[in-house]
């Protein structure tokens, strides 16, 4: 019963985002309250709707309801509960459906926040997104409902394939669907801009918290993925330029630009094209990202499912929605150039650059992942781009840019003078070349060349750190000396910023380790023997099978010594006898200056392979991702973009 | 019982990605073996979605390795390890993409959209003189520091 | 000029799109064989049945005729669904020569024996290298040559009725018109 009324439910969402489109559209066209109030309550209601059909979907999960032909397929009873209800997103059907809820969600949250905003101009925004969800649910309703039943029910489900059987599955599909379709406020946002022709600071400040709810939801996402996968695939890497990992950096890169450049527009009302063109694509990204997972058109470890017929649907989608944008874009853009000039040595200028280089970045990644298909449709060979390729050329484009990095936030807006920006970095120069010295002294006798490159790394590090923070120092101090005063009236937005570009530099850190340092190591062991890999010495003590609550696993216990300290550590291969695929769990042992990743493989006379790698750094790209989320955060948190500017009292301004 | 724990051992046995060179393949020679990691982290497993041979424990990756191997022990440069296997299984299995009339877009575009549109930024802001701000009369600053001041506070 | 600017980004969207819808028609594990064009690699594989005669390339090339290549196994079960159509295949008289890949030849001639055997010879290559030299990424795969020996095509997975009418029927009839040639 519950899974007809979930899709009695989505039916009747779908009439009511109609209606949100409808009364919105005719409610911009007449300013008129009564139709723009109608829009409004449509939006939430088709929100509520789809909670209500989404909550059915997971709730038939959560009791294993096998005549519901997805959870059949992707549940099994002796499932975890956890598991259970995170299988309703671990498939195509009940993602879709997750991207729909979040969709429908931002857009009640829209229609009910927009108290602030030109009244006209929001009903124009929650009616793009009220066509957005039309066109969402509907490819839900009629190419992937996830609703459907099997007949006869099945006594017991196949099971969610057990290397997503992890808490990895309970945040980092939703999270990362927040940041994918969050960047569709801005793209309403911008739709309705170019529809009206008109675009000013204040549709800047406007928008600007729905990138960041998304740019920080999609940070958190892209970097749980990493994580996860670092740990369990079981050799230790944390990126593998995957055609699908890549859908997701593309919409964080150009995401991360259109942050930037909306910053230019709200302060000086320039960049007004670049802007609404990233605000466009961004989201545009996120769809091509979820056609690449779902079409077939290419190889993934991640690939949800191959079906071209879905994958045209997208496509469809794709057409109507960024077609129309891009299309509104090249008839209004000309038409709202600012007259807002600006000194080659700028803020401005800085954020220019800023947005080449991101979106030099994102061509990059963006020809990596499609070159092949092109080539394949042109002259019918098939090649490969793999992490080689993307080392070689994304490494040598962001080295200039993250060395160009602290100068911006130091410029002054309109026009500025760069030796006065290098005086006041003086001290962050200084650090990186003595850093840069050092580590190479250190690391070149063993290392190389390899170790100049590690060199450059760290010293990218302090530069970034340093400089990020000069930018504190310099505002603490004033004109006249360091001021509590200045402390206590730095806005959140400025500590956003200086955590999101130190957190980077933290990353490079991590990065570079990884790169140069990291080592591994392969031993076949009896018990009671061991090996050593990076200076550490790994000990089997004794292998032994155990049962889980839907696996049964090899377990074996290792010692690890680390200087003087010994840590046990455990590894497991397990098997799920209600799929009969493996999967391995490896041991970890963490501490600030690394990880030590223990793998076990095949047991032959009664010695057990085991594989070893000594990752130095590697927590801090993860760390590092984390403090650049909480900069965001920090910046959305600042009252100045919701509160808007205080009032002047008449008496402080003299006549 | 004993059945079962064998067929479990075996079941279990049946690796899936798990770092994938085992210690009997490697070489004794370390910069041998080295070269050998090195070359197959270049190298794709064709029956594998989107591994190198050096991480995939499918059967062809592990045929492969070998193959990699017997060839530096045979003598031949990392150059002509890799090009024996591509002769094989052609283009698709190197990782990186070969520079050719095809790939050179891939190759060199990136840098050279970057600097086309790094100089018309450049071209653009050189017609946009902007004269520097012009000092503020003492009344003027001092109003601006009223202001500031009441904002400061908030 | 500025106004064509404008237009390249949604010119850049269709031409992108173009590509996609064309792409989904595509099987990106479809591979073309590297050796397509080039001769038969050389082996020499012992017979599947003990005794009998090494399959060689020399004399898989030699002899003027063009013919299939079968690399199957005991344990693909893709195999197993084909077999039957190569049986089919060879009581029309179409030449298959078969290698048993990475498989015990115990095994192979088992698989063999509860089937008919539709190969003219069947070679043995338990370690997999004469499978490298060909470039095989897995079972079961048909290598089509010619009658000088040159590989002219190669088909990944199972044989089915369809595979055989719309793609090696008629080039083994090309082949076959160029051996007469």
């Amino acid at each position: 019963m519950g899974a007809e009324i979930g899709h009695f439910a989505l039916i009747l969402a779908l009439l009511l985002a109609i209606a949100q489109a409808g009364f919105g559209a005719m409610g911009h066209r007449r300013l008129d309250p009564a139709l723009m109030a109608a829009a409004n309550v449509a939006a939430i209601a088709q929100a509520g709707f789809v909670v209500l059909a989404f909550g059915l979907l997971m709730q038939a999960f959560a009791v294993h309801d096998f005549s519901v032909a997805l959870v059949a397929s992707h549940s099994h009873s002796q499932q975890p509960f956890a598991y259970r209800l995170a299988a309703t997103w671990g498939n195509h059907e009940g993602s879709m459906l997750l991207w729909a809820l979040i969709l429908s969600g931002f857009s009640a949250m829209v229609a009910a926040g927009g108290s602030a905003m030109r009244p006209g101009f929001h009903s124009l925004v929650v009616a793009v997104l009220g066509l957005l969800a039309i066109a969402f649910i509907a490819f839900v309703l009629f190419t992937s409902n996830p609703f459907a039943r099997l007949f006869p029910a099945p006594l017991e489900g196949s099971e969610l394939n057990p290397l997503l059987q992890d808490p990895g599955l309970v945040l980092h599909p939703p999270l990362l669907y927040v940041g994918y379709v969050g960047f569709s406020v801005a793209f309403a946002f911008a739709t309705a801009a170019l529809i009206e022709g008109r675009v000013d600071a204040a549709w800047a400040r406007w928008v600007r918290p729905w990138i960041l709810a998304a740019w920080v939801a999609l940070t958190l996402g892209i970097t749980l993925g990493s994580h996860w996968a670092y740990y369990e695939l079981g050799w230790g890497g944390w990126w593998f330029w995957d055609p699908v990992e890549n859908a997701a950096l593309l919409p964080w890169l150009l995401g991360t630009a259109l942050l930037h450049s909306a910053l230019v527009l709200e302060k000086r009302g320039a960049l007004i094209s670049w802007t609404i063109l990233l605000a466009i694509l961004t989201f545009s990204m996120s769809m091509v990202g979820t056609f690449l997972v779902r079409s077939g058109v290419l190889t993934s470890v991640h690939a949800f499912a191959v079906d071209p017929e879905r994958g045209f649907f997208i496509l469809l989608l794709i057409a109507i929605s960024t077609g129309s944008a891009l299309a509104l874009f090249a008839w209004r853009a000309p038409g709202m150039r600012s007259g807002a000039m600006f000194a080659p040595i700028s803020r401005e200028s800085a954020l220019t650059l800023n947005n080449l280089f991101l979106m030099a970045a994102t061509l990059v990644v963006f020809l990596g992942t499609f070159w092949p298909l092109v080539i394949d449709l042109a002259t019918g060979n098939k090649i490969s781009v793999g992490p080689p390729y993307y080392n070689r050329i994304f490494a040598p484009m962001m080295i200039p840019f993250l060395v160009l990095l602290p100068f911006g936030p130091m410029l002054r807006w309109k026009s500025d003078d760069w030796r006065a920006v290098a005086a006041h970095l003086k001290w962050p120069m200084l650090l990186a070349i003595l850093v840069l010295l050092a580590a190479a002294a250190a690391t070149f006798a063993t290392f190389g060349w390899r170790g100049l490159g590690a060199a450059l790394g760290f010293s990218l590090t302090a530069w970034l750190v340093a400089g990020s923070a000069a930018v504190l120092v310099r505002r603490w101090r004033g004109n006249d000396g360091f001021s509590l005063r200045l402390v206590r009236s730095t806005p959140l937005s400025t500590y956003g910023m200086v955590a999101g570009h130190a957190g980077i530099g933290i990353m490079v850190a991590g990065i570079t380790a990884m790169a140069v340092f990291a080592t591994s190591q392969v031993a076949a062991l009896g018990p009671g023997e061991s090996s050593s890999v990076g200076g550490r010495t790994v000990k089997l003590e004794r292998a032994e099978m155990v049962q889980g609550p839907n696996y049964q696993a090899l377990r074996a216990h290792f010692l690890i010594e680390d200087g003087g300290r010994i840590r046990p550590l455990l590894s497991e291969r397990r098997l799920y006898p209600a799929s009969g695929t493996t999967t391995t769990e490896p041991g970890i042992a963490s501490g600030l200056g690394g990880i030590t990743y223990v793998a076990i493989g095949d047991e032959t006379n009664g010695k057990l392979a085991v594989h070893m790698w000594r990752h130095p750094l590697v927590g801090w790209i993860w760390g590092g991702a984390l403090i650049v989320s909480l900069g965001g955060a920090l910046a959305l948190a600042d009252r100045r973009f919701r509160a808007g500017l205080p009032a002047l009292p008449r008496a402080a301004v003299p006549a | 019982m004993t059945g079962k724990r064998l067929m479990l051992a075996a079941l279990l046995l049946l690796a899936t990605a798990a770092g994938a060179v085992q210690p009997g393949e490697q070489l004794a020679d370390a910069a041998l073996e080295a070269r050998a990691r090195s070359i197959s982290t270049e190298l794709r497993c064709v029956q594998c979605q989107n591994q190198t041979i050096d991480e995939s424990n499918a059967p062809l990756a592990r045929d492969l390795r070998f193959i990699v191997r017997e060839r530096l022990l045979a003598g031949d440069s990392d150059e002509e390890v890799v090009a024996f296997v591509q002769a094989r299984y052609g283009d698709f299995v190197l990782l990186k993409p070969p520079m050719s009339g095809e790939t050179a877009f891939l190759w060199i575009g990136p840098f050279v959209l970057l600097a086309i549109a790094g100089l018309w930024l450049a071209k653009r802001s050189r017609t946009m003189p902007v004269a520097p701000p012009q000092p503020l009369s003492p009344e003027d600053e001092a109003q601006v520091d009223a202001v500031l001041g009441h904002i400061a506070k908030d | 000029m500025n106004r064509a600017l404008y237009l390249a980004p949604l010119g850049l969207l269709l031409l992108l799109l173009a590509g996609f819808s064309l792409g989904l028609d595509r099987d990106p594990k479809d591979l073309p064989s590297a050796l397509i064009g080039q001769p038969l690699p050389a082996f020499e594989l012992s017979a599947l049945e003990p005794g009998g005669k090494p399959l060689a390339s020399a004399s898989l090339a030699a002899d003027g005729e063009p013919k299939l290549i079968n690399i199957f196994a005991s344990w693909c079960t893709s195999c197993r669904v084909e077999h039957g159509k190569l049986v089919q295949l060879a009581g029309e008289g179409v030449p298959i020569y078969g290698i048993d890949w990475k498989d015990e030849p115990a095994a192979g001639r088992r698989y063999l024996a509860e089937r008919s055997n539709p190969f003219r010879a069947v070679g043995s290559d338990p370690n997999g290298r004469a499978g490298v030299d060909l470039g095989v990424t897995g079972t079961p795969e048909t290598f089509l040559i010619d009658g000088k020996g040159i590989v002219r095509m190669r088909h990944t997975g199972p044989i089915d009725d369809q595979v055989w009418q719309e793609k090696l029927a008629p080039m083994l009839a090309q082949l076959r018109a160029e051996a007469e040639a």
